[in-house]
């Protein structure tokens, strides 16, 4: 049995960081991720972990020393949200070539401009295609969870990972919560032993090359692969943590989804307050349903596939824009998905909802559903790339 | 420790020849001479930002690197060395480790006053046990001689041609070496390669084992961008020294050390004529850029002998 406690969101990630007591961390503030540096420092000062903490200058060399860190041998941790994680972006790409698994905690933020503190996926959708595994979280228990699996997984694979929390909904909010132990959660992690490195070995080693056409692709394929095998190893991990906890994870969430025919496709903090209209239509006697993904990176298109291809209608949920005159990322990946798999019943929308913290609540949520009953009825799913809750 | 150079000369190179450097560039021989001057017995993690010597020197699948190297990115040597360090403590504290350590790193001017200059400031202000070489070739060499704020004044690049309106770089060259010592840290030196290596042996020997952040700042010729035959490298350097072009001296603890104070300053038009990059100084009309080169030296000299107390 855990401990109950009551934390927000960046406290839970701060006491993981802390169970684990991970050798470096090099952070940078920015709102709203600031407490984590912030409880870890503390941690730091009072003795109660003994990590070195480089209270670097930007974002930037937040995750260049993460880097040099995890290179040398060790096992290398930051925080940061928005801007911070746009300003680090050069640096992921190489943290994932480098096949470095650094853990990266994100408390999720819009982009500016306009300047805004508030929440959306503009800044972790945007450096999806760095390499990085990307682990999202509804709650703040998830948030935990998902912290404690990142090394196990990112070290398996050699892939960086970002555990993501919708800044200040989770962030900043305080749930109850179980903590696992931690005696359990120092079993559950391990040591950190990779094969190469740039200290303490027999060997010197050389990383970061430069890589001519002859080779460049090669590394870029395995790349690839690890991305395709941090799949299973994701599955393996959630439920192994299951066992040690009672919180199994795996790659999505289905929600009533069974017999489903209208169903949300979302991500994040929002899925709980669509769980909530779920239970309402269900007790309404409206077949909704609802899938909630907690991998982007890998993403899941099989497990999607599977979930979704039975329902008359879905709406892909989007927290962020792509402004490719067309749809969100989310929605991109789940057509595709669908495509290749050669399922082509269910209808589907796109949604860009929420951005720069606009309220998401339980009437957002049924109007979607209203739209996806009248788009089963019909047949017709008009424009598909939508607006929610806006002033136009 | 005094310096000797047939000591010096007997210790195992650290940087293994055949890399892909142009022959007459200065970086290599810069780079060798500060590994030199590591004791034999102590590893080291040496760190390059993007620049000609990292893509010269680590193309897959060969290294050119006999200690444990990391290359990351053009601006941010200064922030990956000092992760690597810390994880060196990390380590260290936790008995993980044994070996004792040195780090380094390498830039050139575009990687250190210029695009990486803050994650150097960081981590020289973070007080990390790490020395930051700079090779200035004053220039963005790697991407074709473009101008850096460590050109000199009026020099021809790929970004400021000489052209019928614009002649040359039209600012002064940004004064790092003070800069850095302004960052009030245990050890900065400005040097370069001449006679016996002893200048440059010695502050690489104090900069490697004075505890805490040190900088070297070692002017490191570039024959494509500068415009010498490749053969005439160390007279470049050596004029540069003798004109006060660059003074050898050296900030320890606070304290400005001059090294080497020439009996007859050589005048700077000396030094400028041996480069392509400043020949239409030499043209007929241009004769105040000349005059005002020698005004600007001599002031920068004025000062640091007042600064080194040889005034």
């Amino acid at each position: 049995m855990g401990i109950r406690e009551r934390l927000s969101g960046n406290e839970a990630i701060a006491y993981a960081m802390k169970q684990i007591n991970p050798d470096v961390m090099g952070a940078f503030p920015i709102t709203p991720s600031t407490e984590i540096p912030q409880y870890f420092s503390t941690y730091v000062d009072n003795g109660e972990v003994d990590t070195e903490f480089i209270p670097v200058e930007s974002e930037h060399s937040a995750m260049s020393t993460c880097i040099g860190a995890q290179a040398a041998g060790v096992r290398a941790i930051s925080a940061t949200s928005s801007c911070g994680l746009v300003y680090m972006t050069e640096m992921l790409y190489v943290a994932a070539s480098d096949r470095l698994p650094i853990t990266l905690a994100v408390s999720t933020r819009a982009l500016s401009g306009p300047i805004n503190i508030n929440n959306d996926h503009s800044d972790a959708m945007g450096v999806r295609d760095a390499g990085w595994i990307q682990l999202f979280a509804e709650t703040n228990q998830e948030a935990y969870d998902n912290y404690l699996q990142a090394m196990r997984i990112g070290e398996a694979v050699s892939l960086p990972v970002m555990i993501c929390q919708d800044g200040f909904i989770t962030s900043h909010a305080i749930e109850n919560i179980e903590l696992a132990e931690d005696d359990k959660v120092r079993k559950f992690v391990g040591e950190y032993h990779p094969d190469n490195a740039l200290l303490g070995r027999e060997n010197p080693m050389s990383v970061g090359a430069f890589g001519m056409p002859c080779y460049y692709m090669e590394c870029k394929r395995q790349q690839a692969q690890a991305m395709i095998d941090a799949k299973e190893v994701i599955r393996r991990v959630g439920e192994e943590f299951g066992a040690m906890t009672g919180r199994s994870y795996g790659l999505i969430e289905k929600y009533r989804m069974d017999d489903a025919e209208e169903a949300v496709v979302i991500m994040g903090s929002s899925a709980g307050t669509a769980k909530a209209a779920v239970d309402e239509l269900r007790a309404e006697g409206k077949k909704a349903g609802l899938v909630k993904i907690r991998s982007f990176r890998p993403f899941p298109a099989e497990e999607l596939v599977e979930a979704l291809k039975n329902v008359k209608a879905f709406a892909a949920m989007d927290k962020d824009d792509s402004f490719n005159a067309h749809c969100g990322p989310m929605f991109a990946e789940i057509a595709a998905a669908l495509y290749a798999a050669g399922e082509t019943a269910p209808k589907g929308i796109n949604y860009i909802y929420g951005l720069g913290g606009r309220d998401v609540r339980l009437e957002s949520i049924r109007r979607v559903y209203a739209e996806l009953e009248q788009i089963a009825a019909t047949g017709k799913t008009g424009e598909t790339y939508r607006y929610l809750d806006v002033r136009e | 420790m005094s310096y000797s150079l047939k000591e010096n000369l007997m210790r195992e190179d650290r940087i293994a020849g055949g890399h892909r450097m142009c022959a007459g560039c200065g970086s290599p021989i810069a780079i060798r001479a500060v590994l030199r001057a590591l004791n034999p017995e102590d590893r080291a993690v040496v760190c390059s930002a993007t620049s000609c010597l990292e893509v010269s020197t680590f193309m897959y699948p060969y290294t050119s690197w006999k200690d444990s190297f990391i290359h990351n990115a053009f601006e941010n040597a200064g922030a990956t060395i000092s992760g690597v360090e810390t994880a060196y403590r990390a380590l260290k504290k936790r008995g993980g480790l044994d070996d004792t350590y040195k780090f380094i790193a390498f830039g050139g001017d575009g990687g250190t006053y210029d695009i990486g200059f803050q994650s150097l400031s960081g981590a020289m202000e973070r007080g990390h046990d790490m020395v930051y070489v700079c090779y200035d070739n004053e220039a963005y060499m790697n991407t074709g001689i473009q101008r850096s704020s460590s050109t000199p004044h009026f020099a021809d690049t790929t970004t400021t041609p000489v052209g019928a309106v614009i002649p040359g770089k039209t600012q002064r060259k940004k004064d790092l070496t003070k800069i850095m010592a302004a960052h009030d840290i245990p050890y900065v030196a400005q040097t370069t390669f001449l006679g016996n290596f002893s200048d440059i042996g010695t502050k690489a020997h104090k900069a490697i084992y004075t505890e805490g952040p040190a900088f070297l700042n070692i002017l490191a010729p570039c024959p494509r961008g500068w415009r010498y035959p490749s053969e005439q490298l160390i007279q470049v350097t050596k004029a540069a020294v003798e004109s006060c072009v660059w003074p050898l001296y050296e900030v320890a603890d606070g304290k400005y050390i001059l090294n080497y104070k020439p009996k007859n300053k050589l005048p700077v038009i000396e030094y400028l004529k041996m480069q392509g990059r400043f020949r239409h100084m030499f043209k007929p009309g241009n004769e105040w850029m000349l005059e005002q080169a020698q005004q600007e030296v001599d002031r920068n000299w004025k000062e640091l002998l007042i600064k080194c107390n040889e005034l």
